[in-house]
């Protein structure tokens, strides 16, 4: 066994340097490798005592649709996106390696195997935490999606404005 | 006056980053100078509850192991009432 004290207990008294008191993510993928580690450490952030926000945009907004939405979209353009890029946390794809789905189960097993949460859970447990997560309203309108097609928990859409100021002296991630 | 562990965790077989979620979400619920005891069998684990430590200022007085389990002890920042 091997046990070592590491410090004493009065050393987190001294002075810390600097540290960043906010975590702010774009999350622009859609893809099962990218939300995963972008909810990772969103959740993360939270536990490290950090305002986190995540600004959900472009590809990344159809993760936070319904799992059981299927078509969304007002036109046809947007209706055979939706199709061809269904929505949902449980309908993520890998960016590589793929292979019609098969990696992605593949992946989804193993990170069972090895308890890994996934990213609805993540997603679940950043809502619980507190994460502030904020679609993009302009890309909503753009991809025709809906208030009523994404999940519950989300804070009112914003835009590229409000993702900056929140951005100020905050640690950024683009993922 | 040696303060003893009010808490205790396993969190065995969990990956990252549910070791230090759940953690922090326990150590909310503790008084300033309470200690909680972590079990974990994540690796990565080592070096993430020291920088958890280090960036929360929650002290952690331990960090061990034995036969493949960690054993993490961490103290409540704040001054004991």
């Amino acid at each position: 066994m091997s046990t070592t004290t590491l410090e004493r207990p009065d050393a987190a008294a001294a002075p810390k340097p600097e540290q960043a008191e906010k975590l702010v993510i774009f999350a622009w993928s859609g893809d099962l490798d990218r939300v995963w580690p972008a909810l990772i450490l969103a959740t993360t952030g939270a536990a490290m005592g950090k305002e986190t926000t995540v600004l959900f945009t472009f590809w990344g907004l159809f993760p936070l649709v319904r799992d059981e939405v299927r078509i969304t979209g007002e036109n046809w353009m947007q209706k055979m996106l939706s199709m061809m890029n269904r929505g949902g946390t449980d309908h993520l794809k890998l960016s590589r390696m793929n292979f019609a789905g098969a990696g992605s189960a593949m992946m989804k097993h193993l990170a069972r195997e090895h308890h890994l949460a996934s990213p609805h859970e993540l997603l679940d447990l950043a809502r619980e935490m507190g994460v502030r997560l904020v679609p993009c309203q302009m890309t909503m309108d753009l991809l025709g999606l809906g208030r009523e097609d994404l999940i519950e928990g989300l804070d009112q859409p914003a835009g590229a404005t409000t993702a900056l100021a929140e951005a100020q002296g905050a640690i950024t991630l683009f993922i | 006056m040696e303060a003893t562990i009010t808490t205790s965790l396993d969190l065995k077989g969990l990956s990252c980053p549910i070791p230090i979620v759940r953690t922090a979400r326990a150590m909310k619920e503790l008084a300033p100078g309470q200690l909680i005891e972590v079990f974990a069998t994540d690796p990565g684990s080592v070096p993430d509850f020291a920088a958890w430590s280090r960036s929360t200022g929650n002290p952690l007085v331990e960090s061990g192991e034995q036969a493949g389990v960690f054993r993490f002890v961490l103290r409540k920042k704040g001054v004991m009432r």
